[in-house]
């Protein structure tokens, strides 16, 4: 093969990996669940051919499912979208003058994100116990309490909210850390001759100029949000007690999860997955639709 | 304004203090008022029950290979497709980059279950290739590479490559992976860090406790009716310690290249 041919091809054969592993693992699987999806496809057994009827099932007279979405959505606001509120004024503080230390503090607050799922989960819910832990100690000192955290439909949800907001703040702060670097410091200056106070200056200008990162922030949160799994696996104990009281702490791909490895029932959890995207393609589309509002009102 | 901060730095540095001084105070004794806030000394006790009640050490090692696995397969894989991306020109280079991109945002339940079915047809449960082989030319290191070749790499030191009579392949080997070295470095202790904390995963494909991975060793042995605190809070301490050393130490780096997908864009 002449070193011309060989130049023309290598680029191709470099990549061919990843499209190759995509093509197997990703495109092939992705199109065989709407297949199974239309099968009552169990573990084990026969295999027969239902139609829509397994979406028609989940959709209409599944017992669970619509709360496992319910509780979803709760923790998507309360624990992924709440903590949108924190990152942006943290990464304005530690952006600004008055902060030092700052790569210290970054480090501080990113800690969580890179720490094992399990592990965090495990420490809260020692944080969390009833009887003993340290939360009901403080709000004992206060003269309050103790809450049944993790024996209590609205505890475990607090306490869920709790670690996914302290796990991810730092990731979203990092981010709005960045973009508010890219901000040009002429606006701000020119809004400081006018006499704007910083109030004034963050919403009259950091705002409208960090939209397109506020926008892809909260994709990224609501992506992931929508596939919380294994927070909720691990604190309420696993498939047997299906998300803990009153199943408060059971989400969608937890519910997924269980109807394909628990019950063992995979043409249902086909069903589940393409619903669950449905509905995340949806919340993203509500996002856009918000943020181009916002952008547009300026 | 700093001390504000750094008080709200401590409230999230708390739980790792926390586990480390639970792990070193007798089961029995870990739930108590007032919490302990320093050390103890049932240290020795809680790791004699932790290795009696799962395979911590095979557990550990487990977790181990597959990480070091896992990061030297996504070195090789993603800097050669970072390398074809960054310094060739080719047809449907722009869209197939794109495209590569654009993977990242699939969510990963939507494959798993007819995964799970091909895996158990392959053999490959219980085995580490599930956990392997599907990411190891993952989108996100491909994205990484792609962006650290792009600004690092001369051109004229490829066409001096070439030259001198090196094979597109031999570029790759003999001038690539040298000077790739500090991107590298960043995704091997991104895919590492990835790989030691995945859970999902290890938990449908490595049913065994023997063949399991720690994080999923640790939540056996906290959905235990005899759950004892000590060898948990232990097991979980030693789990997150090679973790935090690592992120200390290179925590300016890893924060950057974690987030360069996100501040790019």
């Amino acid at each position: 093969m002449s070193k011309r041919k060989a130049r023309g091809l290598a680029p191709y054969v470099f990549i061919s990996p990843f499209f190759v592993l995509f093509a197997v693992f990703g495109v092939f699987p992705i199109g065989y669940s709407i297949v199974m999806s239309l099968y009552n496809w169990k573990i084990s057994g026969p295999v027969a051919f239902v139609g829509l009827q397994n979406y028609i099932n989940v959709l209409t007279v599944d017992p669970y499912f619509w709360t496992a979405l319910g509780n979803t959505v709760f923790l998507l606001f309360s624990g992924s979208l709440l903590q949108h509120f924190i990152a942006l004024p943290l990464a304005i503080l530690l952006n600004s003058r008055l902060a030092r230390a700052k790569e210290f503090l970054k480090t501080a607050y990113f800690l969580p994100y890179v720490t094992s799922t399990v592990a965090v989960v495990i420490i809260f819910s020692n944080l969390f116990d009833t009887n003993f832990g340290l939360v009901n100690w403080l709000l004992g000192l206060a003269g309050l309490g103790p809450v049944a955290w993790l024996g209590d439909s609205v505890g475990i949800k607090a306490a869920l909210s709790t670690v996914l907001n302290w796990k991810y703040v730092g990731w979203n702060m990092v981010i709005y850390l960045a973009g508010l670097q890219a901000i040009p410091a002429e606006l701000y200056e020119a809004a400081a001759i006018d006499g704007a106070g910083a109030l004034r200056r963050h919403l009259s200008i950091t705002l409208p100029q960090l939209l397109p990162v506020i926008f892809f922030a909260v994709s990224l949160s609501v992506i992931g949000g929508m596939q919380i799994f294994e927070e909720p696996y691990i604190m309420t104990g696993g498939y047997e007690n299906l998300g803990g009281e009153g199943n408060s702490g059971l989400t969608a791909a937890f519910y997924l999860m269980f109807t394909a490895f628990k019950a063992g029932r995979l043409g249902k959890a086909s069903a589940i997955a393409w619903i669950l995207f449905v509905a995340i393609l949806a919340l993203n589309a509500v996002n856009k639709a918000a943020t181009d509002r916002l952008g547009g009102r300026r | 304004m700093t001390a504000g901060l750094a008080a709200l730095a401590l409230l999230f540095a708390f739980p790792f203090w926390y586990v480390f001084v639970l792990a070193t105070w007798p089961g029995d004794r870990i739930l108590e008022f007032p919490p302990h806030l320093f050390f103890g000394t049932g240290g020795a006790e809680n790791l004699a029950i932790l290795l009696a009640r799962v395979p911590y050490v095979a557990n550990f090692l487990n977790s181990l290979g597959i990480a070091l696995v896992s990061t030297i397969l996504a070195l090789f894989f993603c800097t050669m497709a970072g390398f074809a991306f960054a310094k060739y020109r080719f047809r449907g280079r722009d869209r197939l980059y794109a495209f590569v991109i654009a993977t990242l945002a699939v969510p990963g339940f939507l494959n798993i279950v007819p995964f799970y079915k091909m895996m158990v047809a392959f053999g490959w449960i219980n085995t580490w290739l599930p956990l392997v082989v599907p990411g190891m030319a993952g989108a996100f290191g491909i994205f990484l590479m792609t962006q650290f070749l792009e600004n690092s790499l001369p051109d004229e030191l490829l066409d001096a490559g070439r030259i001198d009579g090196l094979t597109e392949f031999g570029l790759l080997l003999r001038l690539v992976f040298p000077l790739a070295r500090p991107g590298m470095a960043i995704l091997g202790i991104i895919t590492f860090i990835g790989s030691w904390n995945s859970f999902t995963s290890a938990l449908v494909f490595l049913p065994d406790l023997a063949k399991t991975t720690l994080p999923v060793a640790l939540s056996v042995l906290n959905s235990r009716v005899d759950n004892n605190l000590g060898g948990l809070m232990l097991g979980t301490a030693l789990s997150l310690l090679p973790l935090v050393a690592v992120f200390l130490a290179f925590s300016r780096q890893i924060i950057a290249g974690l987030t360069a997908g996100a501040v790019k864009s």
